[in-house]
């Protein structure tokens, strides 16, 4: 089980081991309300002060809640759409259509898998072309029956194999970047872990991107940047500092729209209360966006993207 | 006694790499570069493609060899203080003597008004960043403004170009949409697809022409070969990620030789031409 863990929460862990086995025990009580305040603190203090690399630990942290995860807790009702209708049905995307508080909305996000047999059964959450093509393909039935959309985004990138090329992968994002830019329909995207390049953006093109406290956004991995410019995979750290990749500094950007805050100590130690907050972000925003005419909110959304770029022109 | 050697005269030629002779990579023939230059850098004796500026595409491609250059001031800033990238930009500025990865403007095809780009591949590889996405956005929209049909030519091994980080990524979302407001009003969009076009370049703008054109044996795909072999850890079979296996497997409409692009663009224009398109009269 420990490997499961990072080092950096190692004292977090230690604690709450200790709070365990003194739950219950009567007499304890006193003590126990001490462990659980210095819990507390050690955990504020850990994660106050996070290098990005430590962030990316956090995003790809093996105990990260899954948009699974997310959609037992946040659907009321959901039922899995399969398949592109062309080639396949891709497992390393999920998509369906449910309802929260009666509210029917369509989801559609990277499913990473949980136990090694998953994890091959969805390809670590890389998709093969068909992935998009049924992402997309759920898009547009979202569009005819005007339901809203949420994408939630964890994936390492787009399948880097022969067959993946052979079914035209740039295709199926180039596509799928181009008709999302259109979608007649709210389309609001959360980066919940891994935000890997185009194999990212494929299902990231929205009017509201959020990303999760300690979810990462990047045109490449800390470790492809590092072996491109010093040859040298373990200078991953490094890289993960140029790139500038997580939720704070795409905010500071301003290419996203917010930060969905995490429970203390990452999404993964409240699973339920992260799944919580995500679900009143998703409330909040489909009201805000349902109140605005469809062609003003496509403006609007083209404009987003249209704006981003840093350049001088005399 | 001494003399200084005269220093050779550049400037109208200054596309063409040093030396008189030049060795055909695929074929191993010794070629003679004049006459290389007047078989637009095709291999006489094989076929195989030299990699070109986009000075000399413009050159073979355009009535005159000209173009009405847009955005001819854009430059690329810092904007992740990435390390090193501000020396790359000189280095390149001053190696192509190009501003940025990208040329744009409005040109003449056999009479046929275009929006036309193309990304250089001697500027950092032809990546994308905010110029380049800027530059191509910019041209869509131009062509969408003025209803002319839209051309885009690639070599753009790079990608989204890393130093610029999200910045970079989000071009591919940015040209993307900007192609998606052409394609409702009807405006015929082409990709020329030359060696290399790869991953964000070829997963946004390069992929979604009404017709794509490659120039023969080009490397065009998503992930770069070598990152794939190191993937699945096989060799890849012979041919992988070319014009001709793109062609194969349905994902191009067409692989022409670059002594023949500009005839067949006339042709499509011409055809577009008779079935009802018109640019704005200008």
């Amino acid at each position: 089980m420990s490997n499961l863990w990072l080092d950096f929460e190692k004292p977090i862990n230690e604690l709450e081991n200790k709070i365990n086995e003194l739950i219950g025990i009567i007499g304890k009580e006193e003590e126990l309300k001490k462990l659980r305040k210095e819990v507390d603190s050690v955990k504020k203090k850990v994660f106050s002060n996070l290098s990005r690399w430590q962030i990316v630990q956090l995003a790809r942290h093996p105990k990260r809640p899954y948009t699974l995860d997310y959609v037992k807790r946040i659907f009321d009702d959901f039922m899995e759409l399969h398949g592109d209708r062309t080639f396949r049905d891709d497992p390393a995307i999920v998509a369906g259509i449910g309802a929260i508080e009666g509210k029917t909305v369509i989801l559609v996000g990277h499913e990473k898998g949980r136990d090694t047999k998953e994890k091959i059964k969805r390809n670590f959450g890389m998709p093969y072309p068909e992935g998009y093509r049924k992402a997309l393909r759920i898009f547009k039935l979202a569009e005819k029956f005007n339901i809203p959309i949420i994408t939630m985004i964890d994936t390492p990138g787009a399948y880097p194999g022969i067959e993946a090329e052979e079914r035209g992968q740039s295709e199926a994002i180039a596509r799928n970047l181009k008709e999302m830019a259109t979608i007649k329909v709210p389309i609001i995207v959360f980066v919940t872990g891994e935000g890997g390049s185009g194999g990212a953006l494929a299902i990231g093109v929205g009017d509201r991107i959020y990303m999760l406290e300690y979810s990462t956004y990047s045109v490449i991995s800390p470790e492809g940047c590092a072996s491109i410019l010093w040859r040298d995979s373990k200078m991953a750290p490094k890289a993960a500092e140029s790139l500038k990749i997580t939720a704070k500094d795409l905010l500071s950007f301003g290419i996203i729209d917010d930060i969905v805050p995490e429970p203390l100590g990452g999404a993964h130690r409240d699973v339920s209360k992260m799944a919580e907050t995500i679900k009143s972000k998703i409330l909040k925003t489909i009201d805000e966006l349902q109140s605005i005419p469809v062609s003003e909110l496509i403006n609007q959304r083209i404009d987003k993207f249209r704006k981003i770029g840093k350049y001088k022109e005399k | 006694m001494f003399f200084k050697k005269k220093k050779p005269l550049t400037g109208k030629k200054k596309d063409i790499p040093e030396g008189l002779w030049l060795k055909c990579k695929k074929c191993g023939e010794i070629l003679y570069k004049k006459e290389l230059d007047n078989n637009l850098w095709v291999c006489p004796k094989c076929g195989a493609h030299f990699r070109i500026s986009s000075k000399i595409y413009i050159n073979l491609l355009f009535d005159n060899g000209e173009i009405e250059e847009l955005d001819v001031d854009m430059e690329s800033i810092d904007p992740l203080g990435f390390p090193k990238y501000k020396d790359k930009l000189k280095n390149s500025k001053a190696k192509t003597s190009l501003k940025d990865g990208v040329i744009s403007g409005k040109a003449f095809i056999g009479g046929f008004p275009v929006a036309f780009a193309i990304t250089d591949f001697s500027f950092m590889g032809g990546s994308m960043g905010s110029v380049v996405g800027e530059k191509i956005a910019r041209l869509i929209r131009f062509g969408r403004e003025q209803r002319l049909p839209v051309i885009i030519l690639t070599s753009s091994g790079g990608g989204a170009r890393m130093q610029e980080g999200i910045f970079s990524l989000m071009q591919m979302a940015k040209t993307s949409a900007e192609l998606a407001l052409l394609s409702k009003e009807g405006i015929p969009y082409i990709n020329i697809l030359t060696h290399p076009t790869m991953a964000g370049v070829m997963a946004s703008f390069a992929s979604l022409g009404d017709i794509i054109i490659a120039e023969p044996e080009a490397l065009l795909g998503f992930t770069g070969p070598r990152v794939i072999e190191q993937t699945i850890r096989q060799k890849l079979p012979p041919g992988f990620q070319r014009s001709e296996f793109l062609l194969e497997h349905g994902m191009i409409d067409m692989v022409v030789s670059r002594k023949e692009i500009r005839e067949v663009l006339i042709s499509l224009l011409r055809m577009f031409n008779y079935a009802g398109f018109k640019s704005r009269a200008s």
